[in-house]
């Protein structure tokens, strides 16, 4: 995977204004970019995506242009094929886990039958052992079951990338590493291109043969001499 | 006791008719209100509040100078299509539909606004168009609010009186509604008859504001 990314954005909140100045290249099938809280990585990501329209710049992936300011490409969200896992997860709350990890499957004004089957569903409900809990509702799911349906809702539409944002912020400590272990399993079996935002150290170790440093907005491959210093513990509060 | 079902039957097609009307609406710019940021939202929404808030009697009047036969959309409808609402029953349904209209908007505003924007975005990811969002998203999370202020719009547009009685007057049969109709028989000392159509009007609206009252916690799992 190769993404080419040169984009500005500055996001407005009352008087506050925040700069996001972000250009990077990375060829590496696992790239992750670090930084604390309020860095912009979610912008970063969201931008990628498609959920969020940058003010200047162009984004490329696999040398298609997925957004060019200067010659108004702008590709929709729908239309990129990432998978994407949101922080908390997004799950639907109104659809069960067989419907969640089904959403994607079809583009029609219908939500997919409390029952839908398929040979993709039953795969993913099957290799994250979710079949048990197929019928139940997110709210009744344990916290790595929550992790696990929204990888399956993200992988079940074979995208060309995974976009992750902070996937293991939301855990304990205990089941983050666990879920550590069982993501960096599942991306070497599948083989599928990620990039993944996180302000953990721990997962640039795993995740992170290419690591990109971001703090205020700005983007860059060596870490800052204060982040260096700084545990990741003290970078909550920045 | 035909008397007293003749505007009731008349009451619940108004009321219907309305309601629907504003179940369209109401959705439509209520969620243009929740999502949309733009120069005189608030405005717009204060404006489209005062309904709640003016004396039926002064809409009934804003409405008779708007759709009278010499008010500007008034004289454009008989102009163009040989239409008169002054005096008719769709007049009441435009009046109830008027009266009723912020109770729906501000039911589905709120609604709309408490939907977490993430869940639309994870929609967009996955391949959905800005329709199916919305069908498939933001509708079936909202819909329980929009459905408590439905309902209450409805058992409002049932009540209607003063607006009503402006804009469609009392005529037996036709424009006579439930609450125009208890007036008319208190005041031609029908005492028998206003009894029974002041029990009906009550039964009605504690049926639907049961109903509704069912609706408010939203039990959407979350």
């Amino acid at each position: 995977m190769s993404f080419d990314v040169d984009i500005a954005k500055t996001v407005s909140s009352g008087k506050r204004h925040f700069h996001l100045r972000v250009k990077f290249q990375s060829t590496a099938r696992r790239t992750a970019i670090y930084g604390p809280s309020g860095a912009g990585k979610s912008l970063t990501l969201q931008a990628l995506a498609g959920l969020l329209t940058p003010d200047t710049g162009r984004i490329a992936f696999d040398g298609k242009l997925l957004f060019d300011r200067d010659s108004k490409v702008d590709v929709p969200a729908r239309e990129r094929r990432f998978g994407y896992l949101f922080q908390d997860y997004a799950l639907f709350p109104h659809l069960n886990v067989r419907q969640n990890i089904a959403f994607g499957l079809t583009a029609g004004l219908r939500n997919p039958s409390a029952q839908v089957g398929g040979e993709a569903v039953d795969r993913w409900l099957r290799t994250f052992e979710l079949t048990n809990v197929a019928a139940q509702h997110p709210s009744e799911l344990s916290g790595g079951q929550r992790q696990r349906t929204a990888l399956a809702r993200a992988l079940v539409n074979s995208p060309r990338a995974l976009l992750l944002d902070e996937p293991f912020s939301a855990l304990d400590s205990e089941l983050r590493d666990r879920m550590r272990s069982e993501l960096d399993d599942l991306l070497q079996r599948i083989d599928i291109p990620m990039l993944m935002i996180t302000h953990d150290k721990d997962d640039l170790a795993r995740f992170g043969e290419a690591t990109l440093y971001l703090r205020d907005g700005l983007i860059s491959e060596r870490p800052a001499p204060s982040l260096l210093r700084a545990s990741p513990s003290s970078l909550h509060a920045v | 006791m035909d008397s007293a079902w003749i505007p009731l039957a008349l009451s619940l097609k108004v009321a219907g008719w309305s309601t629907a009307i504003n179940l369209v609406l109401g959705v439509a710019v209520g969620l243009l209100l929740a999502r949309r940021r733009f120069i005189g939202r608030e405005f717009i929404d204060a404006v489209l509040t005062l309904p709640m808030v003016l004396p039926p009697t002064v809409l009934g009047y804003y409405l008779l100078v708007l759709i009278g036969k010499r008010g500007p959309i008034g004289a454009w409808l008989y102009d163009t299509f040989g239409v008169n609402l002054i005096f008719t029953w769709q007049g009441a349904v435009i009046a109830a539909t008027l009266v009723a209209f912020p109770l729906v908007l501000k039911a589905a505003r709120a609604a709309f606004e408490n939907v977490d924007p993430q869940l639309e975005k994870a929609a967009r990811v996955l391949g959905l168009n800005e329709w199916s969002v919305f069908f498939r998203v933001t509708l079936p999370m909202a819909w329980r609010g929009i459905l408590a202020g439905v309902l209450l719009a409805f058992a409002r547009a049932l009540g209607e009186f003063g607006a009503t009685l402006m804009v469609a007057g009392s005529i037996p049969g036709r424009t006579q509604t439930l609450s125009v109709a208890v007036y008319e028989a208190v005041q031609a000392g029908q005492d028998s008859v206003a009894n029974v159509l002041v029990l009906i009007t009550s039964i009605t609206c504690i049926v639907v504001l049961l109903s509704a009252g069912r609706l408010v916690p939203g039990r959407v799992a979350q």
